[in-house]
C-alpha cells in the first residue's frame, strides 16, 4: 500500500565522533527525545490495546470455547471445546448458504464494481474538462451517504408493483419481477445496489491512478495505428496494474463482510436466499452463541487473507 | 487518453451516468414529501401532489431529534480523538526515536484490515464488564483509535522536513513542545482529510451502535433508521424516506463543502 519504508525514517545522532561532554549531551538527548516519543504514544497505545488488540487475540480465544451470553460476565470461566465451534459452522445449512451469497456478491460484485469504476474514470480523462467537477462529484455522492439510508432508499426503488425500477421497465413491456421478494433476483438486486454505492471509490483511486499513464506512449501507438481498445489494454491496463489491484484488495476486503444490505433490505430472505457470512455470525451473537459467532467471524477473517494474498500473487506473477 | 474527436458523445454517456447514479436521491427526496396514499399509487406520481412535511412531522414524534444529537455527539467525539491521538502517535513514529518503536508500528499496521465482524464480540464483553453497555461513550471509546489515522499521520509527517525539530531543539525547545508547538500547527491539510474521513466513517457506522445500543436514549441515526425499517413500519414508506433524508442530508452537505477533501483523501489512501 505504501511506497515509504516501513521502518520510521529519521538519521540519528551519529555515534562517537564528538568529544566526551558531547557525547553526553547526546545522550541526555537521546533520553528525552525516548521519554517524549513514550509520552505521545502512550495514549494511543494503551487504547489500542484495550479496545482492538486484545479484541483481536480473545476473539480467537473465543472461538475455541462453549462461550455464551450467560457467560459475559466471566468471560474466562469457560469450558475450551476445541474445533467445535467450526465444526458448527461448516455443518450449519444455512450458515453454507450465507458463505456461499458472500462468495456470489464477491465474484460478480467486485468486477461490477471495476468495470464501472474504470469507465467513469476513463471517461472523465477523455478530455472532459468543463464539469469535470461535477460529474465526479456526482459519481462519488453515492459513497458519502448511510448504506442503511441507501438501502431504505432502493428498496422504495424495487417495489415491484408501484417502485421507479419496475415502472420504468413497463414503459418499454418489460413486465419486472418482484426484485426483493424472489430468490432468482434477490441477491443480484444488492449486487447491483452495492455496485451503485461503491463504484465511486474505485474511480477516484483510478482517477488518481491514470496520471501514471504515459502519455506518450499512447501518442505513439495511435500514430502506429493502435486503436483505442488496443491502447488501452497494451498501455493503459499495464501502467494502473497497482491501482487495479488496490481497488480489487479493498472492495473484496468489504464485500465478504457485507451486511446492511441484507439487514436493512431483505432480513436475509427470500428462504435464505440473501444471508450473508457477517449477518449470520450477527444473528448467532444475537441468540447468545459466542463461540459459535467467533468462528463464524474468523472465518471469515481468514478468507479475507486467503483473497488478499491470492491477489496480490496473482497481480504479481504477470 | 485524450481524444478530442469525440467529446460530445462522452459527455452524453457521462450525464446519462449521472442522471442513473443521482436519481434514487431524487426519488428520496420527493418522496419524502409525498402522502402515504400518493406514495401507494399505481403507477407512482413523478412530483408531489400536495407536497407536505407530514412525514417528517411524524419522524420527530419519535425521539429522532435525540437520535440526531447522539449521531453527532458521537461523529465529534470520535473525529476530535482521532485527530488527536493519532497525530501524536503519528509524528512519535516519524520523527522520534524510543523502545518498541518499529514493533509498535508493525502491530498497529498488522491491525489496519481487521473487520470489525472479528472484534465486536470481545469489545462487547468488555463494555458490559466496564459498565458502559447502552451508553454513549460506549459508541465512542472503541473508534478513538483507528491504525488507517495513525498510517496516516505517520506519512503526513514523514513528508514534513526533520530540521524543523533540529532548528527546535537548537532553541531549546522540549521536545514535547516541538510537536505541539512547532508540528501540529503545520498539520492543517492532514487534519481536514482525516477529520473528514473520520466523521463520514462514525456517522454513517451501523454494526457496533447496532450491538451496543439498547434504548431509545443511545440510538444512532442509522440504527434507529434500520429499525423501524424491519419492524412493523416497515411498509410506511413516507416515514422511512424521510429518515433516509435526514440521515444522508447533512453528510450530503458537508460533503458539498468539502469534496475536494473527500477526494483527495480517498485517492491519497490508495496511491501513496
Amino acid at each position: 500500500m505504501s511506497a515509504a519504508p516501513l521502518a520510521a525514517s529519521g538519521t540519528g545522532p551519529s555515534p562517537g565522533t564528538g568529544a566526551g561532554s558531547g557525547r553526553r549531551r547526546r545522550g541526555r538527548r537521546a533520553a528525552a527525545e525516548a521519554r517524549a516519543g513514550i509520552l505521545l504514544s502512550l495514549p494511543f497505545v494503551v487504547l489500542f490495546t484495550v479496545f482492538i488488540a486484545w479484541p483481536v487475540l480473545q476473539s480467537m480465544f473465543m472461538s475455541f470455547t462453549d462461550m455464551r451470553i450467560s457467560d459475559i460476565r466471566s468471560p474466562f470461566s469457560v469450558d475450551f471445546v476445541g474445533l467445535d465451534n467450526y465444526a458448527t459452522a461448516f455443518g450449519d445449512p444455512v450458515f453454507r448458504r450465507a458463505a456461499i451469497n458472500t462468495g456470489v456478491f464477491v465474484l460478480i460484485g467486485v468486477p461490477l464494481t471495476i468495470v464501472a469504476g474504470l469507465a467513469a474514470a476513463l471517461g472523465l480523462n477523455q478530455g472532459v474538462n468543463r464539469l469535470r467537477g461535477l460529474f465526479r462529484m456526482g459519481f462519488y455522492t453515492p459513497v458519502v451517504t448511510s448504506i442503511v439510508a441507501v438501502a431504505v432508499i432502493w428498496r422504495f426503488l424495487l417495489r415491484p408493483d408501484n417502485g421507479l425500477v419496475n415502472t420504468v421497465l413497463g414503459w418499454v413491456g418489460i413486465d419486472g419481477p418482484n426484485w426483493l421478494g424472489d430468490e432468482r433476483t434477490a441477491l443480484l438486486s444488492l449486487i447491483v445496489m452495492a455496485v451503485w454505492r461503491n463504484f465511486g471509490t474505485s474511480m477516484v483511486i483510478f482517477l488518481a491512478g491514470l496520471q501514471a499513464v504515459d502519455r506518450g506512449l499512447h501518442e505513439a501507438a495511435a500514430l502506429d495505428g493502435a486503436t483505442s481498445w488496443q491502447r488501452f489494454l497494451h498501455v493503459t491496463l499495464p501502467a494502473i496494474r497497482p491501482t487495479m489491484l488496490f481497488v480489487m484488495v479493498t472492495t473484496s476486503i468489504g464485500y465478504l463482510q457485507f451486511f446492511e444490505e441484507p439487514f436493512v433490505m431483505t432480513q436475509g430472505g427470500p428462504l435464505n436466499a440473501t444471508i450473508s457470512a457477517s449477518m449470520y455470525t450477527y444473528n448467532q451473537f444475537g441468540f447468545g452463541n459466542y463461540g459459535v459467532a467467533g468462528a463464524m467471524a474468523y472465518l471469515t477473517f481468514i478468507v479475507i487473507g486467503i483473497v488478499t494474498l491470492a491477489q496480490f500473487r496473482l497481480m504479481r506473477e504477470k | 487518453m485524450i481524444d478530442r474527436r469525440r467529446p460530445v458523445l462522452t459527455y452524453i454517456v457521462l450525464t446519462a451516468f449521472l442522471l442513473l447514479v443521482i436519481t434514487p436521491f431524487v426519488w428520496m427526496l420527493l418522496g419524502s414529501v409525498k402522502t402515504q396514499g400518493e406514495l401507494l399509487r399505481v403507477p407512482p406520481t413523478w412530483l408531489p401532489e400536495n407536497p407536505t412535511w407530514d412525514n417528517f412531522r411524524r419522524l420527530f414524534d419519535r425521539p429522532f431529534g435525540r437520535y440526531f444529537q447522539n449521531s453527532a455527539v458521537v461523529a465529534i467525539a470520535v473525529t476530535v480523538g482521532n485527530l488527536f491521538f493519532s497525530s501524536m502517535f503519528g509524528y512519535a513514529l516519524a520523527h522520534l526515536r524510543f523502545p518498541f518503536q518499529r514493533v509498535l508500528f508493525l502491530l498497529v499496521l498488522g491491525c489496519l484490515m481487521i473487520p470489525g465482524l472479528v472484534t465486536f464480540i470481545p469489545q462487547y464483553v468488555l463494555v458490559v464488564n466496564l459498565g458502559l453497555a447502552n451508553t454513549i461513550p460506549a459508541l465512542i471509546l472503541p473508534f478513538l483509535v483507528q491504525p488507517f489515522s495513525v498510517f496516516l499521520m505517520r506519512q503526513f509527517f514523514l513528508g514534513l522536513p526533520r530540521e524543523l525539530l533540529e532548528a527546535g531543539r537548537i532553541d531549546g525547545v522540549g521536545e514535547i513542545a516541538i510537536f505541539f508547538r512547532i508540528y501540529l500547527p503545520l498539520a492543517g491539510p492532514a487534519f481536514a482529510t482525516l477529520g473528514i474521513l473520520t466523521f463520514l466513517g462514525s456517522w454513517n457506522n451501523f454494526l457496533w451502535p447496532l450491538v451496543v445500543s439498547s434504548s431509545e436514549s443511545t440510538y444512532t441515526l442509522p440504527v434507529a433508521l434500520a429499525l423501524i425499517s424491519t419492524g412493523q413500519n416497515q411498509t410506511d414508506y413516507g416515514l422511512l424516506l424521510a429518515g433516509a433524508t435526514l440521515v444522508v442530508l447533512p453528510i450530503l452537505v458537508v460533503f458539498l463543502f468539502f469534496q475536494r477533501y473527500f477526494i483527495q483523501g480517498i485517492a491519497a489512501s490508495g496511491i501513496k
